[in-house]
């Protein structure tokens, strides 16, 4: 260890600003400091500071993280085996390995892609390299389809990237969550990639091609329960939830567990709970945006229970939370402190409007089934409004007395 | 006892080093000063040379802004420097004391006598008005303005922070006096706050004033938190606090008619052998009090401490040299922290038991009691403002800190007002600054809008 650091102490000038790799100081820096926390010290003010910096902040987001994208890798190979091809004889390692091989790539690629771009602009402005992106890179593709093309996940982490955060001045300064935004991104851009009842398990698509379907399991259509239910709504005939035909016979409680095709992160209700136990315990993710989320989904879902105009809004309103990406987007997605509301008020009424809007998009718009993704980066525009509000009573409140004393 | 003020808000930080309750006379440091960057706004116009023989309450020089304040010498003896820095910025008058303890005279009388304008007169002629601190902005009081009221602050709940009450133990009478004295400067009141349990010391027998309890975790002992629970500041506002040892000296000096400005401090912090109290003269030359006190003995290991007058979170770093080494005016405590100019490998991964923090990814929580031995290293680096909602649980005011403080930022006039700048100075935001993730510099920061705010209402 001290061979090392006694290394980077040598090299270290040349990484200076005038050394002969000035310009790779930023570069420098994030690997540093990655390895060893720097040596600054306070120089006024608080001499003593908190032990907490964003490095550590972000690393529990990747740890609260985990969990799910574990399940979404064993749930890959789960739903390829054991689902669509029927086998009934792979082990739980076996799946899990399959799903590694198929995620794995989209994880390298979207790290290479986002943190090459982090590592240029924060050169260019002579800054330290931010750690958002560590968590935005693994956000990208646990949202993501398993086989959506490579290609396309550069091209939509480039343009979270460079228009969603870099644009705007890098971490801290952008207004949409970069990670939504590339899903957004391929879901207009690359419609195809992203929708549909094809994509969501690996190898289905191009199946017909490889010869897959032949050995598919009679009647398999790779549909996720969202697009069940919105597939029940567009034929007409069906009447009440009970009458859905849920595809390969799921339960609420598989829907809980995660066994059901879906974006590889987004399946397990019960990985993410995990996850959003680490973040609130550790303070890092904002219990109340995920209370009044999951409080708002429910209320719109109660409404439309009660009105039962067709066979969507029967839907049991607890069905959503655990269906689609709901829970991914309430714990991991509606929490990045950066686009949220940032006031304790404001993310109350943020939370709830989410929640309501994912539950409103989905039951009204049957052509979109995944209501969280619109819901959440609709309501991040909406943030410097309900922040404004919620301030100006504070404002208004010191105007009031500052009149009363006059 | 009157309502109790309960304060859920805030942080205490418990650090190794606090002050026994031990009180050691300290001899005559061997130099004392003013540092005029230890008030705020102050441009300093001599009045004596170097070679001048000065008493105690001898003026040494005075405010280019307000002509009328004067800044004394705290000993009688010769000035010997007058230490300048870049563009010949004055650093500090420096006397050397000559032993004699003599004092300008002052006239005495009954204070029930006293007329506004005597008191005033007497405080500017003695270099005591810069005890006074106006609110808004934490300046010298304006010597034509009259508060709408005076705070005056018992208890000090920073890290390791002196207990008030027993650097006032045996000062009753002056204290009685001097707030007697200060209520002639008011229309309004004169609010003592005091804790919860000093229900034994002198501060418990205090009637000259309007007297509040407070309870809860530090910044409770905060003058502007109390003003804010008491009697908040609007626009247009003005009020004063003063330090209660400078309540202490004002009831000496007019009982006495002496200018006698020897006061109580803690050494404190990690760093210090046998951490407890010293009765000094302010102004005092730091490396008398922490002389032979120290666990570094060699220059080189100095080098790896930090000396502070003041607390860890609002202190002032100074060199143990006789240029800036001078107690803080304002301070009425030493502390002496390790530096922190050191690597640690992965440390943002690792588990930290000897690290605190008020987050859970940290292990800290587990024992609330525990006494941690900070150094000064920032743990981590300067980022944009990430987190959210952390900053308002260590702020017990009415304010958003994170808007106030990105109002600064942005230079924005009308927002630092509206969002409240005229209730806060920087020991306020203190803990703000503590807690960051994102390792701002809050208090700089704030420090440069009320710099500006000062700028255009003027």
């Amino acid at each position: 260890m001290k061979g090392l650091r006694n290394y980077l102490n040598k090299i270290k000038p040349k990484f200076e600003v005038g050394g002969k790799y000035g310009r790779f100081a930023s570069t420098f820096e994030a690997f540093e400091s990655f390895l060893y926390t720097p040596n600054t010290v306070t120089k006024q003010g608080a001499h003593i500071r908190d032990a907490m910096d964003l490095k550590r902040t972000m690393t529990v987001v990747i740890v609260a993280l985990l969990p799910a994208l574990l399940f979404g890798m064993f749930n890959v190979g789960y739903q390829h085996n054991n689902v669509a091809l029927g086998l009934t004889d792979t082990t739980v390692m076996q799946n899990f390995w399959f799903g590694f091989l198929k995620v794995l790539p989209i994880i390298v690629v979207a790290y290479v892609v986002g943190l090459g771009i982090e590592f240029i602009f924060a050169e260019i402005r002579h800054e330290e390299v931010n750690e958002g992106f560590l968590v935005s890179g693994l956000l990208i593709p646990m949202v993501m389809p398993v086989d959506c093309p490579l290609w396309i996940v550069a091209v939509a982490t480039a343009f979270a990237v460079i228009v969603g955060k870099e644009m705007f001045g890098g971490t801290g300064m952008n207004i949409f969550n970069p990670a939504l935004l590339a899903r957004a991104f391929i879901f207009f851009a690359y419609p195809t990639a992203i929708s549909g009842n094809e994509v969501w398990v690996a190898g289905l698509k191009g199946a017909a091609n490889s010869g897959m379907h032949t050995h598919l399991v009679d009647g398999y259509s790779g549909a996720t329960p969202l697009g069940d239910a919105a597939a029940a709504l567009s034929s007409g005939t069906v009447q009440s939830a009970d009458a859905i035909q849920w595809s390969m016979g799921t339960t609420p409680i598989d829907w809980f567990y995660g066994l059901i095709p879906g974006s590889i992160g987004e399946t397990s209700t019960l990985a993410i709970l995990i996850g959003a136990f680490v973040l609130i315990w550790t303070g890092v993710g904002s219990w109340r945006i995920m209370l009044s989320t999951v409080v708002g989904g429910l209320v719109m879902g109660g409404i439309f229970n009660l009105v039962g105009a067709n066979v969507m809004m029967t839907i049991p309103a607890w069905y959503h939370l655990i269906i689609g990406g709901f829970a991914f987007g309430t714990v991991f997605m509606a929490t990045d402190p950066v686009t949220a509301a940032q006031t304790n008020r404001g993310k109350w009424i943020y939370g709830f409007l989410i929640g309501v809007l994912c539950v409103l998009t989905r039951v009204l718009n049957p052509g979109y089934p995944e209501g969280m993704m619109l819901a959440i980066l609709f309501m991040n525009a909406m943030v410097p409004l309900i922040d404004y509000y919620v301030v100006q009573g504070n404002v208004k409140r010191r105007l009031k007395r500052a009149k009363a004393n006059a | 006892m009157s309502k109790v003020i309960k304060l859920h808000k805030g942080l205490d930080i418990h650090l190794v080093g606090a002050a026994e309750r031990v009180l050691t006379k300290c001899a005559a440091a061997s130099s004392y000063a003013v540092v005029p960057d230890h008030y705020r706004g102050v441009t300093p116009k001599m009045l004596v040379k170097v070679g001048d023989k000065v008493k105690a309450g001898s003026p040494l020089f005075f405010s280019k802004e307000h002509p009328e304040v004067l800044f004394s010498s705290p000993v009688s003896g010769e000035v010997t420097a007058v230490n300048r820095g870049e563009k010949r910025k004055i650093l500090s008058v420096v006397v050397t004391p000559d032993g004699a303890n003599e004092s300008e005279r002052f006239e005495t009388g009954p204070i029930g006598e006293l007329t506004r304008d005597g008191v005033r007169e007497t405080l500017l002629r003695a270099g005591f008005w810069p005890m006074l601190i106006q609110r808004p902005f934490g300046v010298i009081a304006d010597t034509a303005a009259t508060p709408k009221a005076i705070f005056v602050s018992g208890l000090d709940t920073a890290p390791l922070a002196p207990d008030l009450s027993f650097l006032v133990q045996d000062q009753g009478d002056y204290i009685i006096a001097g707030l007697e004295v200060l209520k002639k400067l008011t229309d309004g009141k004169v609010h003592l706050t005091v804790g919860t349990d000093t229900t034994a010391g002198v501060l418990s027998r205090i009637k000259q004033a309007e007297v509040h309890h407070i309870e809860g975790p530090h910044p409770a002992g905060n003058v502007g938190v109390q003003i804010a629970q008491i009697d908040p500041i609007g626009k247009g506002d003005v009020v004063w606090t003063v330090e209660l040892q400078h309540v202490v000296m004002i009831g000496r000096l007019f009982l006495t008619g002496a200018v006698d400005m020897s006061k109580v401090v803690a050494l404190t912090g990690s760093e210090v052998t046998k951490p407890h109290y010293f009765k000094v003269v302010s102004g005092a030359l730091i490396g008398s009090v922490t002389e032979g006190n120290l666990r570094a003995n060699t220059e080189e290991d100095l080098k790896g401490v930090r000396v502070i007058t003041g607390n860890p979170l609002t202190g002032i770093k100074v060199a143990l040299d006789e240029v800036e080494g001078y107690l803080g005016f304002y301070h009425n405590q030493i502390t002496v922290l390790p530096e922190g100019d050191k690597y640690e490998f992965l440390g943002w991964a690792m588990p930290r038991f000897k690290k605190f923090s008020v987050s859970h990814s940290y292990f800290s929580w587990l024992c609330p009691k525990k006494r941690y031995n900070l150094d000064t290293n920032m743990n981590g680096g300067r980022r944009a403002f990430v987190q959210t909602g952390i900053y308002d649980k260590v702020m017990p005011m009415n304010i958003y800190p994170l808007y106030l403080i990105k109002a600064v930022m942005a230079g924005d006039i009308d927002r630092m007002e509206n969002l409240g700048i005229y209730e806060v100075i920087e020991e306020d935001v203190a803990l703000c600054e503590f807690i960051d993730p994102s390792k701002n510099e809050w208090q700089a920061t704030l420090g440069r809008g009320i710099e500006q705010m000062i700028k255009e209402l003027n």
